[in-house]
């Protein structure tokens, strides 16, 4: 069964009716449990669950330090191209917004690969628009190719791709897929998808599975925060995680936790997600998947991200551009959405250390067939 | 007497192997591993960055005196534990390897087949390889045959610190096989350490158990104490114990 069947068995589940019936103690005896089933995590998502976030938020710091000791893996964004042909109502790349679009050249991509390492990073992801034309898997394989003399591991957040597609982008040297769903209520999601290829709520859906199966070493996924209720967004992105786990025990699972940012188009978030909130989606989360990576992205700010790191997250972004050229050459200024965390690389890690934790710049080694 | 333990061709007088991961700064790490009193450390390639100099390359934050064990953490297959130790021979860490084939990112445990495979390959190519493995009689044979220089059964998943849970697969494994039993992963206490080197283990290897410590350079010494009292303990023959008194009226005395 694909999780896109998984998740038609439960949208219509009475979520609001069963949240009104947890109480504090219901929540307190999940709490005590080492192993949570699928209602247990909901309990933990529930506004009675709440009332207990410092209780679950101690066990989640110590069972993320057990799991993944007192490290954070760093990492940055590399934007390739800007082109999209898809028309979404929350994205500054969307097709009806007039601006000067880009896609860099290998030449370029070799620049801006040497100023990410001067900046002492070696993780890195790639990100396109949706363009099959512009960031097209050939495409990608050049910039793999280029970029894999500089770095440790390169991951893509792009299009959704065929299987087969991943396997060519794995075999090159790509171990890491970010795919976020968006929303999971379909419902929404085509009032938020209105034209291009996006607007397949299943093809993306099961864009994850795709890559697990073709060998990706990591998978990454998260819902965009505010364009439904989160609870019932956080919940269905947890159970996609559990799916994925369960079924590709050799690929590591992550999850992401983006709140949505103001962009070009001025798009307001249908929902309010409050810090209180997020706090709680990360906790239940971490306390029902205790082995699944949590990354944190610079949209929060620095002042956030400090509080955040303790409660369950592996894994940061660091300096990062989310403009196309962004760090080779300062003065483009068209970015997908506002980053918040504004410091350098070195800023990042010295604060991770006065937190206690290890700043982890690499943590993989590209084995292609040529090495 | 001095009591050695011998892996490939090196012998070694002490009995605690570490780890290098789960540390939150390297300064802390070299700290607690100058005093564990361990000769051996564990690192994993993949976060080995020769490029980097000072705090970012690990290797330079690790006792000169220790000896390297690197390890295809990572892995998921034969293929790849392979690739990572020829690049970790290469990086210039010497020619121990211990695999580490985990295709199950959710419990962590190795995949006896692949590691089984691996360690043929690599004792080929003059590794002195040690495979971490499921406790499990047969495959320890195969890694045996293969050329590994000792195992490493798992006591607990990696991380867990929930103890020797497969005490009795390991005790078959001490009572069988003719190289060193080292117990790897799992050991949460001391406690743990010395019941495992009481058991007959030739040595244990502590990582999580140390690095997340509240204060991880005592809780080094403290396994250093626990597996030197365990070795000890075994070497002096532990007597035999029993679950019920010894009865004071012998119902067989009448015989005289």
């Amino acid at each position: 069964m694909s999780f896109y069947e998984e998740y038609i068995q439960i949208k219509n589940y009475p979520f609001d009716h069963f949240f009104s019936t947890i109480t504090i103690q219901d929540v307190k005896q999940v709490i005590q449990k080492e192993r949570l089933h699928t209602e247990d995590f909901l309990i933990l998502l529930s506004p009675a669950a709440e009332n207990c976030l410092e209780e679950m938020a101690q066990i989640a710091n110590n069972r993320t330090v057990q799991h993944f000791g007192r490290t954070i893996q760093l990492y940055a964004p590399l934007y390739l191209t800007d082109y999209c042909v898809n028309k979404c109502t929350y994205c500054s790349f969307s097709i009806d917004n007039d601006f000067p679009r880009r896609k860099l050249t290998l030449a370029e991509i070799e620049e801006e690969s040497k100023a990410l390492v001067k900046m002492g990073l070696r993780h890195i992801i790639l990100l396109t628009g949706e363009s099959r034309l512009h960031s097209s898997v050939d495409y990608l394989c050049e910039t793999i190719d280029v970029m894999k003399k500089y770095f440790s591991s390169l991951s893509i957040e792009i299009q959704p791709l065929d299987t087969e597609e991943y396997r060519t982008l794995v075999a090159r040297g790509i171990d890491g897929l970010t795919v976020y769903q968006e929303v999971y209520n379909e419902e929404i999601y085509k009032q938020h998808h209105l034209k291009g290829p996006k607007r397949n709520y299943r093809y993306r859906l099961e864009a994850p599975e795709r890559g697990a199966k073709a060998g990706m070493r990591s998978v990454n996924i998260g819902a965009l925060l505010g364009m439904d209720d989160w609870r019932k967004e956080v919940f269905f992105t947890g159970l996609h995680a559990h799916y994925l786990q369960k079924n590709y025990l050799e690929t590591d699972i992550a999850l992401s936790f983006p709140r949505i940012r103001p962009n070009l188009g001025g798009f307001q978030p249908k929902v309010n997600v409050s810090d209180k909130n997020l706090v709680q989606a990360m906790l239940a989360s971490r306390l029902f998947l205790p082995r699944a990576g949590m990354t944190l992205s610079t949209r929060e700010s620095a002042e956030l991200r400090r509080h955040l790191l303790p409660l369950g997250v592996t894994k940061m972004s660091a300096a990062s551009s989310t403009v196309v050229g962004g760090y080779a050459n300062k003065e483009h200024t068209h970015s997908q959405f506002e980053i918040s965390d504004k410091r350098s690389v070195a800023e990042v890690k010295e604060s991770l250390r006065e937190l206690g934790y290890q700043p982890v710049v690499k943590d993989w080694e590209i084995l292609t067939h040529s090495s | 007497m001095t009591d050695l333990l011998t892996i490939g061709n090196t012998q070694l007088h002490n009995r605690l192997l570490t780890g290098t991961g789960k540390f939150y700064n390297h300064k802390l790490m070299k700290e607690t591993l100058t005093q564990s009193g361990s000769q051996v450390v564990t690192v994993a390639l993949r976060r080995v960055d020769l490029t980097a100099t000072g705090e970012e390359n690990i290797l330079e934050d690790i006792p000169k005196d220790m000896i390297l064990l690197p390890n295809t953490s990572g892995a998921r297959t034969a293929d790849e534990a392979v690739r990572i130790a020829r690049l970790a021979r290469a990086a210039g860490m010497g020619n121990w390897i211990k695999i580490e084939v985990i295709s199950d990112q959710k419990y962590l445990l190795p995949d006896n087949y692949e590691t089984a495979k691996a360690t043929d390959i690599l004792a080929n190519e003059g590794f002195v390889v040690l495979p971490y493995m499921s406790p499990d009689l047969m495959a320890a044979k195969a890694m045996q045959n293969a050329g590994a220089a000792a195992i490493m059964p798992l006591g607990s998943p990696i991380g867990s610190n929930r103890g020797i849970r497969t005490k009795e697969l390991i005790q078959i494994l001490i009572e069988e096989m003719e190289l060193p039993i080292i117990v790897d992963a799992g050991i949460g206490k001391p406690s743990e350490a010395a019941e495992a080197m009481e058991m007959g283990a030739a040595a244990v290897l502590v990582n999580t158990a140390i690095a997340t410590a509240k204060d991880p350079v005592e809780m080094a010494i403290a396994f250093d104490l626990a597996v030197k009292a365990g070795r000890k303990a075994y070497l002096s023959g532990i007597g035999p114990t029993t679950t019920t008194a010894q009865a004071s009226s012998p119902l067989t005395g009448f015989l005289g």
